[in-house]
């Protein structure tokens, strides 16, 4: 019987030469469970373990950037929610804001609050759904079930008071597009308690979890040196140490009527970062409920904006940013006096987190716990190919 | 790691007793929120077939199409939004931006069909199950994507107006005006509705791109007065204009206004820049009224030899002797004729056909004719009393207050008639000092004159009465006894405007100093030799004309009041423009 000696692996060559034979290549991804989305990893393995990995994205086709410069500014709103399709309203205020400020629009105090709420509920939702991936990638599937239904029920929120689930355009520019509806504020609260009860129960199946917590620690961690050489933001950054959060830094909206704190750990490991972004979505869950008491109860929710159908905007330039759960992100838009937009540039956190962070970090990483690190960075590859 | 770490995962057997999240049967119906955006509702009564949901769809899933049992009318394109779900993404602006609220979204969103051509189809006209859902995505009160709200008009104060013969409308600035023209969602209504076909979204356009120019040329493709239309066209666009439908329509004649007197007169022949070749053909025309001028610059501006031959001292027919001058400042009226007369055409004052010079002559020296003489014999009330010297018609007293003449009206001023000028009459008549009451047979809103003059006379303090027949004038005491018999209204079966009855015995009268008459006017054929006007087929002593303008004589083409049921300029300008084309192509062409 053939026996593998084990003592090449995992070979240590400066140059990787396939034809040694120490190597193999696999692709994970595009159609892989373990992928964060539209997106492949060439990963070159030396026995089970990562010795290179390259990002691949390219499987989008859409090209979010360039058909909005062939559409009007308000034809370019139902675009960009789906540059991030867990988290769209972000997308929908940096582009609304952007077309504001560019055109001098001021919009109504409680079309702020309203914009701020919907910033949170989503939030809350797109960590939902991450930490789900997150227990997934590790073998909690159950975790995953959990979180996925609570998501829902902040989709079924956002149903009554935009009309979209998951595409919510709700976030229009110059302000939003409705009031709330009939007893949104006991459903939301209602909700809330449910999602409380249910990190509860995920800090005793995922944080309390021998498995969890053996294949998380230690696992992909990124150095405070690192985070300005890559340009790392968000919870990958804040776990770190890095104390930025630009609704606290640059207020925005109605962020600085609110009461909270910069979150941050000593270490950046793929179980820190996990631990931080549950820790946030408690906070989500609090400043939701400040958004709520303090929220103006009645005035306009929509400022006049120009026929938007011949809408012109001043030649000008704008860079807008906001703290999404992956970070900063920004839109970058130049007009030039005409009714399409010249140039929107979307910054997108996942763009250095998986295209640069990643294959840095999967070194010497065993192909089992590759999802989980990439998992572990949150990634969304429409933010990389926009 | 502590041995807590390896138990804790076991917690997650304790689901296994609690109630289950998702729904027991995946079957069941799930309907959408209150303000889901399912598939589209059309309101067919509402619809008029604007197509801005077309427009603001990013996705190209709305297509205008026709739909059978869908007449296009004035009001109405006649086409009905089809949705494309394969492309669809639901975004609902094309709700939004409706501008009748007649697309709205039901909360349905689940349909199942095994041919994927029916998921393409015109909401309201094919039947869905959905169309009476009353759920579903619609706009919100307060959030508009278009302005209803017109920009305001700088006007004279009634006090102020009603102290002069100084124009009334102040006309917009240039931020205004291009603030007015971004409310056009260009749907292209009014461009049918308008007589003379005039390219409205475009000069809007151009309005608002600043492009003064190319609005300039875009006017006189297809109306050469634009300074007069800019002021008192009848703007029948304004009333089909789809914003006007849940808001105020388009001022389209103001910011037609606008376009014109940004740009001086000296400039307009160098901006128009008409290149034409001179040819040898040579056409009268009688009258110098709109009908005439409009005819004259489009066959000019191919190259005919042009004269026109008016009886009154100046061009402008109506407009100059029946338009008051706080509604249509003659220099205004000059820059239009001005501009015709520069191109070179002759224009033959205080000459009147079948008077001063026979028809005949004209005959037998011009190739074609074309005449538009309008109406100016006054209908007579034919009541007791008419014929004392203190009655005379509107249209004398306009005339002669055109001319710089103040006829002594004395002290109350009673006009009988409802139209426009029986309106011009009064508020002139309130310019020179007098009371002034309009007497007119139906109810207000049976008036023919404009609903902005009507409120004008009235802020002016022009007193109304209506439901009011004339009965007799009779002269007491050095005035004159006005008696008319209270009418009520009966409805007449083919829908027109409801017939004034008399109350039996229900008689009253004023006291009033002069009456005016302007109860409409008729035409006049008596410059036409009699053998000529034999000739001519009349409809309602109106004279036929075929689609060139046209008489039944080939040599003679007519227009204007005297042909048209509308009565108005942008009418004649219309009727101008249609018969310098016909004649264009008789003269040019060996068969016609």
């Amino acid at each position: 019987m053939y026996k593998p000696d084990r003592s090449k692996f995992p070979a240590k060559d400066k140059k990787i030469e396939l034809s040694s034979q120490k190597y193999v290549k696999v692709w994970q991804g595009p159609q892989h469970p373990g992928v964060t989305g539209n997106m492949a990893l060439e990963v070159t393995l030396s026995g089970d373990e990562v010795v290179d990995l390259k990002t691949h994205v390219g499987y989008l086709h859409r090209g979010f950037e360039k058909l909005m410069e062939r559409r009007r500014y308000i034809q370019c709103y139902p675009i960009v929610c789906r540059i991030c399709v867990p988290e769209p309203d972000t997308n929908e205020y940096l582009l609304a804001t952007a077309i504001e400020k560019l055109s001098g629009i001021q919009i109504p105090k409680k079309a702020t609050w309203l914009r701020t709420l919907t910033l949170e509920m989503s939030r809350l939702a797109s960590f939902l759904m991450w930490i789900g991936g997150q227990a997934g990638a590790f073998g909690l599937g159950t975790v995953g079930q959990w979180t996925v239904t609570h998501r829902d029920y902040i989709l079924d929120l956002f149903e009554e008071l935009s009309g979209g689930r998951v595409y919510h355009m709700y976030t229009i520019p110059g302000g939003v597009r409705d009031e709330f509806p009939n007893n949104f504020a006991e459903k939301l609260e209602k909700i809330l308690q449910k999602t409380e009860k249910l990190l509860k129960k995920i800090k005793i199946m995922m944080f309390d979890n021998a498995i969890f917590k053996s294949r998380a620690k230690n696992l992909g961690v990124i150095t405070s040196e690192m985070i300005d050489k890559f340009g790392i933001v968000g919870p990958n950054a804040r776990a770190a140490g890095l104390k930025r959060d630009l609704r606290k830094d640059e207020p925005y909206l109605a962020y600085q009527e609110l009461d909270f704190e910069i979150l941050t750990l000593e270490k950046s490991d793929a179980f820190n970062r996990a631990w931080l972004r549950y820790q946030e979505m408690w906070q989500s869950i609090d400043l939701i409920r400040q958004i709520m008491k303090k929220m103006p109860q009645t005035g306009e929710y929509h400022a006049k904006v120009p026929n938007v159908l011949n809408w012109k905007i001043p030649p000008g330039e704008v860079y807008v940013k906001a703290e999404s759960t992956r970070g900063e992100y920004g839109y970058y838009m130049v007009s030039d006096g005409s009714e399409y937009p010249r140039r929107v540039y979307v910054r997108g956190p996942s763009y250095t987190h998986a295209m640069a962070v990643l294959p840095e970090l999967a070194k010497n990483v065993n192909i089992a716990d590759l999802a989980g690190l990439m998992t572990s960075l949150h990634t969304y590859p429409p933010e990389i190919e926009r | 790691m502590s041995l807590k770490d390896i138990l804790s995962p076991f917690y997650v057997w304790k689901s296994a007793f609690e109630k289950p999240y998702t729904a027991t049967n995946p079957i069941e119906d799930r309907p959408g929120s209150l303000r889901y955006r399912g598939f589209h509702q059309n309101d067919m009564e509402k619809c008029i077939g604007c197509g801005s949901c077309e427009k603001i769809c990013q996705n190209a899933a709305i297509d205008m199409v026709t739909v059978k049992g869908i007449e296009t009318t004035k009001e109405d394109s006649g086409l009905r939004p089809s949705i494309d779900y394969g492309r669809c993404c639901w975004c609902g602006l094309c709700v939004d931006i409706c501008t009748t609220d007649s697309l709205q979204m039901s909360n349905e969103y689940i349909w199942i069909d095994t041919d994927p051509e029916n998921y393409r189809f015109v909401p309201g006209v094919d039947k869905k199950s959905w169309d009476k859902n009353e759920k579903g995505y619609n706009r919100s009160q307060g959030y508009q994507l278009l302005h209803a709200q017109r920009i305001e008009m700088g006007m004279l104060q009634a006090s102020d107006s009603v102290q002069s013969f100084v124009e009334i409308v102040k006309g917009y600035s240039k931020q205004k005006a291009i603030e007015e023209a971004q409310r056009c969602v260009e749907c292209g209504l009014c461009v049918a509705s308008c007589p003379a076909h005039m390219d409205i979204p475009q000069y809007i356009k151009a309005i608002r791109e600043d492009d003064l120019k190319k609005a300039l040329q875009l006017l006189y493709e297809t109306n050469p007065m634009p300074s007069t239309c800019g002021r008192i066209c009848t703007h029948r666009c304004e009333d089909v204009c789809s914003i006007g439908v849940k808001g105020e329509p388009i001022a389209i004649r103001w910011l037609k206004r606008y376009i014109i007197d940004q740009i001086p007169n000296e400039k307009m022949k160098e901006i128009l820049n008409e290149q034409f070749t001179e040819n040898d053909k040579k056409v009268a025309i009688i009258g110098a009224g709109p009908g005439g001028l409009s005819a004259a610059y489009y066959l000019r501006s191919a190259g005919y030899k042009v004269t026109i031959y008016e009886s009154k001292e100046k061009a402008g027919g109506m407009i100059r002797y029946g338009v008051p001058e706080y509604r249509m400042p003659y220099d205004k009226l000059d820059k239009d004729i001005d501009y015709i007369k520069n191109l070179g055409v002759e224009i033959v004052n205080g000459k009147q056909v079948g008077k001063d010079i026979k028809f005949e002559e004209l005959d037998s020296q011009f190739d074609a004719i074309f005449f538009s003489t309008g109406l100016n014999i006054p209908y007579k009330m034919e009541i007791p009393g008419e014929n004392n010297e203190r009655v005379i018609s509107g249209l004398y007293f306009l005339d002669e207050v055109s001319k710089g003449n103040r006829p002594e009206l004395g002290k109350k001023v009673a006009v009988i008639g409802g139209g426009n000028v029986a309106i011009d009459a009064a508020r002139t008549a309130r310019r020179l000092g007098a009371e002034v009451s309009i007497i007119y047979r139906r109810r207000e809103q049976d008036m023919p004159a404009d609903l902005e003059e009507i409120e004008e006379a009235k802020a002016e303090n022009v007193q109304l009465i209506t439901k009011a027949i004339p009965v007799k004038i009779e002269e007491k005491n050095g005035n004159l006894l006005f008696t008319w018999n209270k009418a009520e209204l009966k409805n007449v079966k083919d829908g027109g405007r409801p017939k004034p009855v008399p109350i039996k015995g229900d008689l009253e009268s004023i006291k009033v100093d002069t009456l005016v008459s302007a109860i409409g006017q008729g035409a006049d054929y008596s410059f036409l030799p009699k053998k000529i006007a034999d000739m001519l087929e009349y409809k309602h002593y109106k004279v036929k004309i075929n689609k060139y303008g046209q008489t039944s004589i080939p040599k003679l083409f007519a227009g204007g009041d005297i042909v048209n049921k509308t009565a108005d300029a942008i009418s004649a300008i219309a009727d101008g423009h249609r018969a310098a084309k016909g004649i264009d192509l008789y003269l040019s062409r060996e068969k016609f």
